[in-house]
């Protein structure tokens, strides 16, 4: 595919011909035609580092990790780490608020906050074990991640005292506004 | 009403609409005066009154002067031309905000790369180079990793491009005009000149699985940043981009890679890049669930609304400059539109009521700032001007009405409506919603 160095005299052909066709068909960049082949150097990755990149979770809750946490525990973890930034109980500054507003989304005065607007538990769980705390992020267990939400959930009202979550329970979440947003990405 | 349209006549040297008045007039004379007292707003009377020092050698011109500089800075008598910033985060993470282009200092359509906007969601990673690699897997036949060396080594591609952030005009969404600069109210949206490979090879060295729909991109912050970006845009048009502006991608910008999405939201155009996963599915990230998707008053929000719509602002006159005088001024601004090319940019001086089309600066490029001008006479009574840009989709810029009327009050994302700038009689210059 690629030429070798016996072959130079070959590219340079290539060259001047492709940009004899680039000046006959475009006028800027931007509308010049986008090369279709690369060298093939990438590398195989290592289980290890799939294993260690791979940590997004979609709605279906694929990936979640083993462990689980409940709402009492939760409170402690968030009282520890979060409450700083997000207020008592899930409303504070300078953060936005986590909990509230549910049902206000068609008022006239919506409030968006967790419990509210986010369709997915599993975002939930996702974005705070990738980003949060501000100050430490990628520094809770994953233990403390399923309690915060547990925790987070209950303040909203969305389950119960009792409630645990683990990667079984977590996508069984309804979340209210599960089914508030309409797809744009084909319009 | 026909005498104020008279008094603000746009002296159109193209095709009109409306029914504006026309005066003759000589344009290259006019563009020259005008440029000459625009300058940063700083030399506000040059131009027309001759500096009586200039009469004697200047200093500068009587000893040998600096020496050569490893990298170059602009001039010091510049300094007040930089990006205004603000944290809401500043005891935990000072950089979590945004920094904005001051468009108002600004001319032709490149942002230096030093005045680019920033969005930070937890500030700028240190990166080394030599640590940092690309992971392509899920839906693939074989996942691959590459880093900065081997990426170098691929065919590239120079594409001019702006990125905006999807929050960028948000300050016109209060219920009341907020009185700042075009940087201020815009400043979320540069242009630069993007380098680098185009994504479509990675992915098709990878090979696509079946049942791909669309892939996750993560940035190497410390927020770690997700969006989901529909296969079919990675396959048109999408780029890793290396290059900004000819030098390596800037830190803010995301050093040393990004992904860059022409025309889609700022947001996705994930910095830092360090994996892209094939889905099948959106994985419904917080920026794409929580923010960036717009409320209706029904109390269903727009999601996925990627493209940018098509939109301009008049740059001079703006918030911040004082017109000194009555006479000639060129007005001048920047249209784009995440759909393509801007086929036509119209100018008002009446608040609307009547349109001549503006001058457009070549090249236009796709997906990028175009840059339109006409001469202006100002006669020193109240006007307000507003410009409306309709790209090559035939996409029009919207009306403040039309466009926030589609959304909840405050509703603070995607906001293209025609921005008005009122002129006093005094020649102080107003953001005002008309």
């Amino acid at each position: 595919m690629f030429m070798r160095n016996q072959k130079i005299t070959g590219v340079l052909t290539l060259i001047a011909a492709a940009l004899v066709s680039a000046c006959a068909t475009t006028a800027d960049n931007n509308s010049a035609s986008t090369p279709t082949r690369g060298p093939n150097l990438g590398a195989a990755p290592t289980a290890a580092m799939l294993a260690a990149m791979d940590t997004s979770i979609p709605p279906s809750g694929a990936g979640l990790p083993a462990g689980s946490g409940n709402v009492a525990q939760g409170a402690k973890v968030y009282a520890a780490k979060c409450e700083t930034c997000h207020g008592p109980k899930g409303v504070g500054k300078p953060a936005d608020p986590l909990v509230g507003g549910i049902g206000s989304l068609a008022s006239g005065n919506p409030m968006r906050t967790v419990g509210s607007y986010w369709p997915y538990a599993t975002t939930f769980f996702d974005y705070v074990r990738r980003a949060m705390p501000t100050n430490a992020p990628q520094t809770l267990t994953n233990d403390e991640v399923y309690a915060v939400a547990a925790y987070v959930l209950n303040l909203n009202g969305i389950v119960p005292e009792s409630a645990v979550m683990n990667a079984q329970s977590l996508p069984q979440v309804k979340m209210p506004n599960r089914d508030g947003f309409i797809d744009y990405s084909r319009k | 009403m026909n005498t104020e349209k008279a008094s603000q006549a746009l002296i159109a040297t193209g095709e009109t609409s409306g029914e504006t008045s026309i005066a003759p007039t000589d344009t290259k004379r006019r563009r020259f005066l005008t440029r000459s007292a625009s300058v940063a707003g700083t030399l506000a009377t040059g131009g027309v009154t001759a500096n009586a020092a200039a009469q004697e050698v200047p200093a500068w011109m009587k000893s040998p002067g600096a020496p050569m500089r490893g990298y170059g800075t602009p001039s010091k008598f510049e300094e007040p031309v930089k990006r205004p910033f603000a944290s809401g985060y500043a005891t935990v993470s000072p950089g979590t905000g945004s920094s904005r282009t001051p468009h108002q200092s600004l001319e032709g359509t490149i942002t230096p790369s030093g005045l680019h906007f920033e969005r930070h969601h937890n500030g700028v990673p240190d990166i080394d180079p030599a640590k940092h690699e690309l992971l392509i897997h899920g839906l693939v036949t074989r996942p691959l990793v590459f880093n900065l060396a081997t990426l170098s080594r691929y065919p590239m591609i120079s594409r001019t491009h702006f990125v905006e952030c999807a929050g960028n005009s948000g300050a016109n969404s209060g219920p009341k005009p907020a009185q700042t600069t075009v940087g201020g109210i815009h400043g979320l949206a540069s242009v630069s000149e993007w380098t680098g490979v185009p994504l479509s090879l990675l992915l098709n060295e990878a090979g696509i699985a079946s049942g791909a729909q669309w892939v996750l991109a993560e940035g190497a912050d410390s927020a770690a940043m997700t969006r989901s970006v529909p296969l079919t845009k990675i396959m048109d048009d999408a780029m890793v981009a290396l290059y900004q502006n000819g030098e390596r991608v800037r830190p803010e910008q995301g050093y040393p890679m990004r992904l860059l999405l022409p025309g889609w939201e700022g947001n996705m155009n994930v910095k830092w890049l360090r994996r892209i996963k094939v889905t099948d599915a959106p994985t419904h990230t917080k920026d794409e669930t929580s923010k960036y998707s717009d409320l209706q008053p029904d109390g269903k929000a727009r999601q996925f609304t990627f493209e940018l719509g098509v939109k301009s602002i008049i740059t001079f006159p703006s918030f911040g400059h004082k017109l000194d005088r009555r006479g000639p001024y060129e007005l001048t601004g920047i249209a784009w539109s995440g759909a393509g090319r801007i086929s036509r940019v119209e100018v008002s001086a009446d608040g609307g009521a009547s349109w001549s089309n503006a001058n457009l600066q070549g090249p236009i490029y796709s997906k990028s700032f175009t840059r339109f001008r006409l001469p202006w006479e100002w006669t020193g009574t109240a006007a307000v001007l507003q410009s409306r840009a309709i790209d090559e989709k035939g996409n029009v810029q919207p009306t403040r009405q039309a466009f926030t009327s589609q959304y909840v009050a405050g509703m603070s994302y995607h906001n293209h409506y025609i921005q008005s700038w009122a002129i006093a009689a005094d020649g102080s210059i107003s953001n005002v919603y008309a």
